[in-house]
């Protein structure tokens, strides 16, 4: 509950102004709140009077202290360890030191060969193993259940897994059986000064930023976009511990039977995990133009991206979309041939680290989000720029 | 076939932005809609219920106005709608949300199918399916980009991956979350418009879920939104300029950089 103390509010309207929802505002000279209050805590950030605070009643803690560690799910499928999981050992190293504990790696598959010692070397003290073949296909209850065992097992303060369709779909599960909270698509981790881990996250589609706590239960779990992270240089000289693990067999048995796994081609270069994208929109104006951005994005060995209007008039396959009902993507190079910068695809690819856009319409709102624009045809400059990477 | 869509009142994303001047939010024209993907969730349901037989009915969780959007998923199939609407579900994590809605739709009944969207575009988490289904004590499969067949036993789909796709069986009773290559979502009929008129929508409060108070809103979420700030500014803007071969050698000279860098 929003409480108001209507003797030291003084009727300013920051609050108002600062409402994301549009919630509370100055009636005969006070705030009011409403319905559609969702306790954000804008306001109260803002009030420079101290009139506006939360009522949150204080839970019986759990023993905080019970749970120690830092743990990183490192996701296999298909014979290949998900680059992301490498990233999270690198923002994992970083928080294991903060709060003096190690690091630990659980890898779930049927069979683990070398994977452990790669997670080592990526900077994983410990790594517990589950090799069972009811782990082959992926199924949220499988998985989420040897997890969970583990972590029951363990206790560890802080549980890491990677923003991905698998990461995003049984990390919840876990959470949920646990009871407790997390946080979605992380883009920044950190231990604060009171030791609980601050997670950074983009909300409404990257316009806010928000900061999350899990302050009163453990484990404190996130998901974490891929491609954010900076990972370990990988060091094979690095020693760990391999613990194997067995989970009780009927925990493993699934509601759902994976009948086949169908890996498509067009998705072999992961635009979620590529440095570079190069990414055309209806500005290419055929699928004969489109090849232009598919020669670019060879020369400069990235995946090409597209937005929608192009993906529905055919001239690139749907898993090549980037935006709102896309994929998104954090590359360190985005080039955005003839796109128009719509919100939708913007949400998708605003935080790549270096953005050129080229677009013959100096209003077009991708300039506004751009490092480097081009003002002009494409159908000159790309073929010029291709001409001069060639050499 | 019961079946039960949970749908969820969104600001239009392209509404929703900061003044980069004041760094505050504008709400000028600020809209609710649907959440996209719950469109297509209301959409399968609605599809599946017109193929197997059954019946549909959509909850969603929200403050009173969130009738708008439960009146709009009557004028496009639903038969039935639930508002789930109390001010103790104020400040609702994803672990309160699920606890909330879960305790609605055991009120429902025997429900043989949840259709949740893939994620909700204002706070993106794409947790409350899976959640609501750990809740139900239900089999789930999220990211649904394609319903084959179902029997009163299974049901067959298409699961999308990051790299390519899962064809799988689930049993019944199970929870599903979609993406937007499941279906086209119909717009409102005549006949759906004139029954949303006159719908019938119950608002479910916490005592009517007979919910645990300490498991709702603010007080049964673990996490806590401690900050919300703007994005970092993006550093100033070099527009190129000069003849096309000009633009060409720098462009090539920030491609070279860039991509080989870091
Ligand atoms: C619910 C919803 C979800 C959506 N999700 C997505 C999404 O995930 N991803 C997405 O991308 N879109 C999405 N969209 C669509 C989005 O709103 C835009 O329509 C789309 O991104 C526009 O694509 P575009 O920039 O290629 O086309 P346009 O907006 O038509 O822009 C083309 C641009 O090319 C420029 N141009 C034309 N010719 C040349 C030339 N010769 N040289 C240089 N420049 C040229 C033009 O100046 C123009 O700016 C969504 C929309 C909705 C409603
Ligand atoms: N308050 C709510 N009421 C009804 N359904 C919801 C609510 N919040 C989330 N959902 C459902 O859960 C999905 C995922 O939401 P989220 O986990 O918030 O991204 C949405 O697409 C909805 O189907």
């Amino acid at each position: 509950m929003l409480i108001i103390d209507t003797d030291a509010c003084i009727g300013c309207g920051l609050c108002e102004d600062n409402c994301p929802f549009d919630a509370i505002h100055v009636e005969e000279g006070k705030a009011v709140v409403g319905d559609e209050c969702t306790l954000c805590g804008a306001c109260i950030d803002h009030c420079e009077v101290d009139a506006l605070t939360i009522d949150k009643e204080e839970v019986a803690g759990i023993d905080l202290d019970a749970w120690s560690g830092v743990w990183v799910y490192a996701e296999y499928r298909n014979g290949r360890i998900a680059p992301v999981t490498h990233e999270l050992l690198g923002v994992g190293t970083d928080l294991a030191k903060k709060r003096g504990v190690k690091l630990a790696a659980v890898l779930l598959c049927e069979s683990a060969g070398d994977v452990p010692a790669e997670l080592i070397a990526s900077g994983a003290d410990i790594v517990y193993t589950v090799e069972d073949p009811a782990l082959k296909d992926f199924t949220d209850d499988a998985y989420g259940h040897a997890l969970e065992d583990l972590a029951l097992k363990y206790k560890p303060e802080i549980i890491l897994a990677g923003a991905t369709a698998i990461g995003r779909s049984f990390i919840p599960m876990v959470a949920t059986t646990l009871g407790t909270g997390l946080t979605a698509d992380c883009t920044s981790l950190e231990i604060g000064d009171d030791g609980h881990l601050h997670q950074t996250r983009p909300a409404f589609g990257g316009n806010i930023m928000a900061t999350i706590m899990c302050p009163n239960h453990r484990p404190q779990m996130s998901t974490v976009r891929p491609m954010v992270m900076q990972a370990n240089e990988s060091d094979a000289s690095r020693t760990g511990e391999v613990i194997s693990e067995t989970i009780a067999p009927e925990r493993l048995i699934s509601r759902c039977r994976v009948v086949k796994s169908v890996y498509t081609e067009s998705n072999q270069v992961n635009i979620t995990e590529a440095d570079v994208v190069v990414s055309g929109g209806r500005g290419l104006e055929t699928a004969e133009g489109f090849r232009l951005v598919e020669e670019l994005a060879d020369l400069l060995g990235g995946a090409v991206g597209a937005t929608r209007a192009a993906v529905d008039a055919d001239w690139i396959g749907y898993p090549h979309q980037v935006g709102q009902t896309g994929k998104t993507v954090a590359s360190k190079l985005y080039v955005a041939c003839g796109i128009s910068g719509a919100i939708q695809h913007v949400i998708g690819m605003k935080s790549s680290e270096t953005i050129v856009a080229i677009n013959r319409d100096e209003k077009a709102t991708i300039f506004d989000i751009a490092d480097y624009g081009v003002v002009g045809d494409l159908f000159e400059i790309l073929p010029a720029v291709i001409e001069k990477l060639k050499k | 076939m019961n079946i039960v869509v949970c749908i969820k009142q969104v600001p239009d994303a392209k509404d929703v932005r900061l003044d980069p001047e004041t760094n505050t939010l504008s709400r000028e024209g600020v809209k609710s809609v649907i959440n996209p993907y719950d469109r297509h969730a209301m959409e399968e349901g609605v599809r599946l219920k017109e193929e197997f037989g059954g019946k549909v009915t959509v909850v969603s969780m929200g403050p009173p106005q969130a009738r708008a959007i439960l009146e709009e998923a009557i004028s496009c199939g639903a038969d039935d709608a639930i508002l789930v609407s109390d001010r103790a579900f104020a400040g609702a994590d994803t672990l309160a949300t699920t606890y909330t809605l879960s305790q609605a739709i055991k009120k429902i009944g025997a429900v043989d199918l949840v259709i949740c969207g893939k994620q909700a575009t204002d706070g993106d988490t794409a947790q409350v399916g899976p959640g609501l289904a750990v809740r139900l004590d239900m089999a789930y499969v999220t990211c649904v980009q394609q319903v084959s067949t179902v029997t009163d036993k299974v049901v067959v789909l298409e699961r999308m991956m990051d790299d390519g796709y899962d064809e799988v069986e689930v049993e019944l009773p199970a929870l599903l979350t979609v993406v937007k290559e499941v279906n086209t979502p119909r717009f409102p009929s005549i006949r759906g418009l004139r029954k949303a008129r006159v719908a019938d929508i119950p608002s479910y409060t916490a005592e009517d879920i007979g919910a645990d108070v300490a498991m709702l809103g603010l007080g049964g979420s673990p996490t806590q939104v401690v900050k919300v700030f703007p994005p970092e500014p993006k550093g100033d803007r070099t527009i190129l300029t000069g003849s096309v071969d000009e633009i060409a050698e720098k462009l090539a000279e920030i491609f070279r950089e860039s991509s080989i860098g870091g």
